[in-house]
């Protein structure tokens, strides 16, 4: 029986960035998918006539560009086209957008207020300033602390210096950026609550943290680090939906020798010996490999298809304490036409943009509060979008495609599953949000499909349906992701590796874990590396 | 003799007279002026209602700093100490634990609890090393701060590869995952939950209330006794010291400016008009009076400026005194059970529950109570056979919807007597007198914006290297010969006096460079 | 609360907008602060004469401006500046700098002591929410106050003559940097002694109601002294020979920068006049004493570059021989038409660019669609290139 140099389980991104890699530099590799479609939540899926749905992920921006150009992705079908703007509906009748045009973008915040407008600079400044701070650290293995290994002392040493090099006192004001609250971030600058608001969803968005949380501050950036086109900041949808850029990806590692097998769920994977050596599928098949590369969540990977032996207890029961939280679901509706939303100007460019519906800074709480007591916001945080103004193919003609992006919606109803009737009410609990700002919406709708944490942890096979496989909070980042110790892509398993969100420098549609992992396992192989370098100063 | 002195403290609290003891045993003339007529700060016994007394504002010590208690041989008398926390439960089935072990819980939450103590109390050593001096500044190429610097990172490699990756991994963390993750029991959940969020507006599932809870322990291990005579006797002893070094405390004094002339420090000024000359004048008051206030924002920057204006310090724990005719009946509680720390707190999503509509500035339905029954062992707080109640309640928002007007405190006063009612259903009927302090009484009383255990509250973002505010964490104040040594700085709030010490070597360790 | 009407969302159109239309032959207009401003309205080489010859019309109206008010704007403002404005009494106008903690320059911009404890203060970027943050704890009021007030930059050399055809009595006496308020059609006009141009010239402060009727009697009085309306590009040009300084020119806003190390100091942009240590505390004292003591990093130069091809984005070198390390670049380049001179501003490592040092510039320029470079020699000079006699002179000739 044939043995392959490597077999990577799950075709999300991150698993097609690593096998990718691995590939082009000379192994023989597998990439095996438990679904009959690859991409995991990058994906566009056909579940209703002639619409294609980004059914999880929806936008791109933190792809790295260094990926994007190594695996040539624009040969294998992938475009980006930048949208941009959000709109914020208010419940008197008013509304707060952001714009493109930096003026008009100005103007409209002096309309709630001119100091905001004002201080508007000093934030984006502040904010880009940690970007290109965690920026530099996408595309490489942190270091480990506790580690007198020249490499990560190196690497510390560049962290170190790059950290030294914002001189005093913004050196302080990284520290505290890492670990406030993204309100309290937001209160440092502006005084109006609709604008605090409408920045404040960057700071949760897929995290089981309110704005209110310290910690969330940072999460920001999870947000405003990636790039269209080196307009840090910006973001873009991929044409054909996110199933676009796993395509491309698996296009790549097509075209670099690969091989891609879906149906093809791992049930164990085969240690011997305290060395991976392969896996066993759902359906009895093995397949063999010198090195087994895991892009599923880190709960899954060591949870379930390893055997609890042959891992050490304390590393076992820190991958149960890893904390990976359902805290966000997904309405996916097919529409007959354009709704209106009466509040704006026919026409406004605001119709391409995020739009929301929630517009003070308690509301935005008061949405997490019901999550910690288990049950989906009654006034939820929803980030909409409808692609199909951007990008027709995705949709017949003159229809299209709303993505609502739904925050907060746990993994369980007060611990127990969500039956049908819950799921259907949270839905309605989105759907009659929107239709308070539409009111011919309703009517449009052709056919939904609503994704709790459940479902998608059904179907794509994430630990809790949670987008960024683990929390973004300080003890589960860098040198902490996903385990203390193991923050470098091995496992306490010879030949197993880890490529998923789980690891540094976590979720998002980055690709950077999958390109980071593949750089460690080459150097382990003692194969030259494929994976980029970071294009630096930006 | 002209009113020149070496250094100038305004205010009496425990750190001012900490600083002033040290400043005046090396040798200086010292004087330190107090705006209440009693020493003590926030450390104060006082009668509250006709012969029932008072520790006024904190009232259990915990944190005295083992460093000030032998640097100033301090040995304050306690009517009890080691007190063992009994955390409230439903029919009388109350958990008791303390610093070591836990009482009621099942034998793997027993056990998990003992492990959990001990790494904490590793940790919290730890802590208590970086409180015991100033944070270093970062980028300095100073060489003090240099090894500052190393220090802490080689006290942080020190424990051990396993246990520094743990710590790191802990100290941003919130209480609630670990405690889910190690215990069963929700009353355990619960008390530990509160010893986290006491005097800081953060519930346990707010990130960072692992560290608040480790700050807790950074004195006395977690340890906490009621001193003999409340906690004012505690200030008195340390007042004595700090007279008997030479130091001179005035009381009845309110400092109205604190005066700057040619770009520094040139002493106070008092409400009465008097003046004191000193080119050093250390603030114990809060960051934010000493700067807004005291000095006047004309004499600093804007930059420095705009981060004590945002300097976050709204406090959320309020004081209730009660004057009993005798001690209530809790189900399942001794008469020598009073002597304990009661703490009402049943879980740590009850505790959740509570700090939720402070968020929105409301106060808790709710509340969690840690209470204490001082005169149990302490005739002197209460006529004989009468008692007295000193609890503290959270969550009580600085500021309140609609404000802390007379019927809002009622309507709380209520809300609290009616929570401990479910446990001792005769207290209600026992009340002779009682006074409830807000935050805003305390800010009132006790001359503490906001009115916050801590001065500022103590989360990471305003924490070590960036406690008060960033580029003023060494007790200096960008202003030539103004120091802070309040709760305020580093470490923070409670009665340690690490502030007042830390400040106090500051000053001397930078005159003996000059 | 917002007023619900939706945001306009094109370029903003100043008062003067009708006038400048009419004169408009060339259609180059690019956005100012939200305005359409002219880039040239017929001919820049002709509108940067109109400056040095006879009377040159600018609109300014887009210069964010605010107004100061309340018991301590004089304490505001001396703590926001580092000059001392106690000095500037009612009727004058201060050129000023404001700097951060770290003594970091976030803009230069004038203030105008309008009345008694009135200012106003005018700079090319906006900075509400800092001289918001700067009056914490002070008793004053910051108003917004762009688009209330329409403005016109009236400079060169029959500037005086054109203005002093209106009737304006007392104008003759006007010294440079003074203010006074004139009646216009019963409303109350405002000129100031100011410009942005180096040479004799005046700035109209007036309400928009009357903005057209302004310019209108403006354009009837100067109608024998040479008065032309004038776009950025020549405003530029006049700029540079005047020394001024540019945002984002010649330094960032403090506030805005990113990276570490590309801000600037007063000092280092040759504005050490400006600081005065001597009054009470400003924002930056404390750093900028330090950096008088362990000197400055940067140091802006003036340069007199050999030869007549303009030193746009060149780097600056020490020595003719060794390009390799550059000790600094530049930052504004221009032919001077008036001095006949190839002249620009520029940053360099201190302490090098003390006047009358020897620098190099490396020149890039093409010519037919190839490129060259070669390395001009760069004399630093202390004075600004153009400084006729006339901007001083009180009264001004009738030129």
């Amino acid at each position: 029986m044939k043995t392959y140099d490597a077999i990577v389980v799950g075709a999300g991104h991150n698993g097609l960035t690593n096998a990718a890699f691995l590939a082009r530099a000379g192994l023989d590799v597998v990439c095996v998918e438990k679904n009959d479609y690859i991409g995991g939540a990058a994906v566009s899926r056909n579940l209703y006539k002639d619409w294609w749905y980004s059914n999880c992920s929806y936008v791109c921006s933190l792809l790295r560009p260094e990926i994007y150009r190594a695996l040539e992705l624009h040969r294998h079908g992938l475009q980006i086209t930048p949208y941009g703007g959000s709109v914020q509906f208010m419940e008197n009748g008013d509304y707060y957008g952001s714009y493109h045009d930096e003026e008009v973008a100005y103007r409209e915040m002096a309309r709630f207020s001119r100091h905001d407008a004002d201080a508007y600079k000093r934030y984006s400044a502040d904010t880009m300033r940690q970007c290109r701070f965690i920026r530099d650290f996408l595309l490489s293995t942190a270091p480990d602390p506790s580690s007198f290994k020249p490499k990560d002392l190196r690497e510390l040493a560049r962290i170190g210096g790059k950290f030294m090099e914002m001189g005093e006192d913004r050196m302080y004001d990284t520290i505290r950026f890492w670990t406030m609250s993204v309100a309290e971030y937001l209160d440092e600058y502006f005084e109006t609550d609709v604008i605090k608001a409408a920045m404040s969803g960057s700071g949760i968005i897929g995290t089981a943290l309110g704005i209110h949380s310290p910690g969330t501050a940072y999460v920001l950036l999870h947000h405003y680090m990636g790039e269209v086109d080196g307009n840090v900041g910006s973001w873009g949808f991929a044409r054909g939906g996110m199933g676009a850029v796993s395509n491309a990806i698996a296009g790549a590692f097509k075209a670099a020798g690969g091989e891609l097998r879906t149906e093809a769920g791992v049930d164990q994977i085969i240690v011997k010996n305290g060395k991976a050596v392969g896996v066993a599928l759902d359906n009895g098949d093995e397949i063999h490999a010198n090195v087994v590369v895991s892009a599923m969540d880190v709960k899954r990977t060591f949870l379930d298809c390893i055997a609890k032996g042959d891992l050490p207890s304390e590393f076992h029961h820190r991958v149960e304490n890893f904390k990976i939280r359902g805290s966000s679901g997904k309405v996916n509706i097919a529409l007959d036409g354009l709704p209106t939303f009466p509040a704006l100007p026919e026409g406004s460019s605001l119709y391409h943009s995020d739009m929301h519906f929630i517009d003070s800074m308690e509301r935005m709480e008061r949405a997490y509060d019901d999550w910690k007591d288990g049950r989906w916001s009654e006034d939820p945080y929803i980030d909409m979008l409808i692609p199909t103004l951007t990008d027709p193919t995705m949709a017949p003609p003159g229809k299209h495609f709303m993505s609502c992006f739904v925050q907060y919606c746990p993994h369980k109803i007060e611990g127990r599953d969500w039956t049908i009737a819950e799921k259907d009410a949270f839905g309605q609990t989105v759907i009659n949000q929107i239709a308070n700002y539409s009111p011919d919406f309703k009517d449009l709708i052709l056919h939904a499909e609503i994704r709790t944490p459940q479902d998608i942890e059904a179907e794509i096979g994430i630990t809790e349906g949670n987008i960024f496989h683990g929390e973004l909070t300080m003890d589960q980042l860098l040198f902490n992701r996903p385990i203390p110790g193991y923050a470098q892509y091995r496992s306490p398993i010879g030949g197993l590796y880890m490529c998923g969100s789980s690891t540094h420098p976590g979720g998002g549609v980055m690709a950077a874990p999958g390109a980071n992992a593949a750089r460690e396992i080459l150097s382990d192989l003692k194969r030259p590396n494929t994976v980029p370098e970071n294009f630096g100063d930006d | 003799m002209t009113d020149q002195y070496d250094a100038i403290i305004v205010g009496a609290g425990h750190n001012g007279l900490v600083c002033s003891a040290l400043l005046a045993r090396a040798g200086k003339r010292v004087l330190v002026l107090e705006a209440n007529e009693q020493v003590g700060g926030a450390a104060i016994t006082r009668e509250f209602a006709d012969g029932y007394s008072v520790s006024a504002c904190a009232h259990l010590l915990y944190q005295l700093q083992p460093a000030v208690r032998k640097e100033l041989k301090l040995t304050p008398r306690m009517a009890s100490s080691e007190l063992t926390t009994i955390a409230l439960g439903e029919g009388g089935k109350h958990l008791r634990l303390d610093n070591k072990q836990v009482e009621g819980v099942n034998r793997e939450d027993a056990a998990h609890y003992r492990e959990f103590r001990k790494r904490m109390s590793r940790f919290s050593d730890l802590l208590r090393k970086f409180f015991n001096k100033p944070p270093p500044r970062l980028g300095s190429k100073d060489l003090k701060d240099l090894v500052t610097l190393g220090q802490l990172g080689l006290d942080l490699r020190m424990l051990g590869k396993d246990e520094m990756r743990e710590f790191l991994r802990l100290i941003g963390m919130n209480i609630y995952d670990e405690l889910t993750e190690r215990f069963e029991h929700p009353l355990l959940r619960g008390a530990i939950s509160l010893d986290a969020v006491l005097g800081t507006h953060l519930g346990p599932r707010s990130p960072n209330t692992i560290m608040t809870y480790l700050y807790r322990q950074a004195g006395d291990h977690g340890q906490c006794g009621i001193p003999a005579g409340g906690m004012g006797s505690v200030s008195n002893e340390l007042a004595h010291v700090a007279r008997s070094e030479g130091a001179t405390i005035r009381t009845g004094i309110p400092v109205k400016r604190i005066i700057v002339e040619n770009g520094r420090v040139a002493g106070v000024e008092t409400e009465f008009g008097d003046r004191f000359d000193s080119f050093t004048v250390i603030s114990n008051a809060d960051p934010k009076r000493t700067i807004m206030d005291l000095i006047g924002v004309k004499h600093v920057e804007t930059g420095f400026t705009r981060r004590i204006h945002h300097l976050r310090a709204k406090g959320n724990a309020a004081k209730l005194h009660l004057a009993l005719d005798g001690l209530p009946n809790f189900a399942g509680l001794s008469k020598k059970d009073f002597v304990e720390r009661l703490v009402i707190a049943p879980s740590a999503n009850y505790v959740e529950r509570a700090f939720n509509p402070a968020k929105y500035g409301e106060s808790s339905p709710k509340p969690v109570i840690e209470m204490t029954f001082p005169s149990c062992r302490d005739e002197t707080m209460a006529p004989t056979g009468k008692h007295v109640m000193s609890a503290v309640v959270q969550y009580a928002p600085y500021d309140l919807n609609g404000g802390w007007t007379d019927e809002a405190k009622a309507a709380f006063e209520k809300v609290v007597i009616e929570t401990i009612a479910e446990y001792a259903p005769d207290i209600g009927g026992r009340v002779t007198a009682s006074e409830l302090l807000t935050p805003v009484d305390i800010e009132r009383e006790f001359h503490i914006s906001g009115g916050h255990w801590h001065h500022a509250e103590l989360t990471l973002d305003q924490f070590m290297f960036v406690r008060p505010v960033s580029s003023a964490a060494q007790y200096s104040m960008p202003l030539e010969g103004l120091y802070l040594c309040g709760a305020g700085t580093h470490p923070g709030g409670g009665v340690s006096g690490a502030a007042g010490r830390n400040a106090a070597r500051t000053i001397l360790s930078r005159e003996k460079a000059a | 609360m917002s007023n619900q009407a939706p945001v306009h969302q094109g370029r903003l159109k100043t008062p003067f907008y009708s006038r400048l239309e009419k004169l408009d032959f060339v259609n180059e207009w690019h956005q100012w602060k939200g305005y359409s401003s002219a880039d040239s309205l017929y001919c820049s080489d002709t509108e940067y004469f109109a400056i040095r010859n006879a009377t040159a019309v600018f609109d300014l109206t887009p210069m964010t401006k605010y107004r100061i008010t309340g018991p301590d704007s004089l304490d505001y403002l001396n703590r926001l500046v580092t000059r001392d404005m106690a000095k500037i009494k009612p009727g004058r106008v201060a050129y000023a700098v404001w700097c951060d903690d770290q003594g970091q320059v976030i803009d230069d911009g004038t203030i105008f002591h309008i009345r008694e404890g009135e200012y106003r203060l005018c700079s090319q970027e906006r900075h509400f929410a800092w001289l918001q943050a700067a009056a914490i704890g002070f008793d004053v009021t910051i108003t917004h106050e762009t688009g209330d007030v329409a403005a016109l930059a009236v400079q060169g050399p029959t500037s005086f003559s054109t203005l002093n055809n209106m009737g304006f009595e007392g104008l003759a006496d006007l010294k440079p940097f003074g203010l006074k308020h004139f009646d216009f059609q019963g409303r109350e006009l405002m000129i100031s002694r100011t410009g942005f141009t180096g040479d004799l010239g005046y700035e109209l402060w007036i309400e928009p109601a009357k903005a057209e009727a302004l310019w209108d009697a403006l354009f009837e009085a100067g109608k024998l002294h040479g008065i032309r309306a004038i776009g950025t590009t020549a405003l530029e040009l006049s700029r540079i020979e005047a020394g001024f300084l540019a945002a984002y020119m010649e330094f960032l806003p403090a506030d805005e920068t990113v990276r570490t190390g590309r801000s600037r100091s007063p000092l280092e942009l040759g504005l050490e006049w400006l600081v005065d240590f001597k009054k009470p505390n400003f924002n930056g004292r404390r750093a900028l004493a330090e950096e008088k003591r362990h000197g400055s990093t940067w140091q802006l130069v003036k340069l007199d570059i050999e030869g007549n091809k303009v030193a746009h984005s060149s780097y600056i070198f020490g020595q003719e021989k060794s390009n390799k390390a550059a000790i600094g670049f530049v930052t504004s380049a221009a032919w001077s038409p008036v001095c006949k001179q190839n002249i620009a501003l520029g940053t360099v490592r201190a302490p090098r660019g003390k006047p009358g040092d020897t620098l190099w510039v490396e020149v890039y320029y093409q010519r037919e669609m190839h490129w060259n470079r070669h390395m001009a020699k760069a004399r630093v000079v202390d004075k600004p290139f153009w400084f006729p006699p006339r901007r001083g002179a009180t009264p001004p000739g009738p030129y």
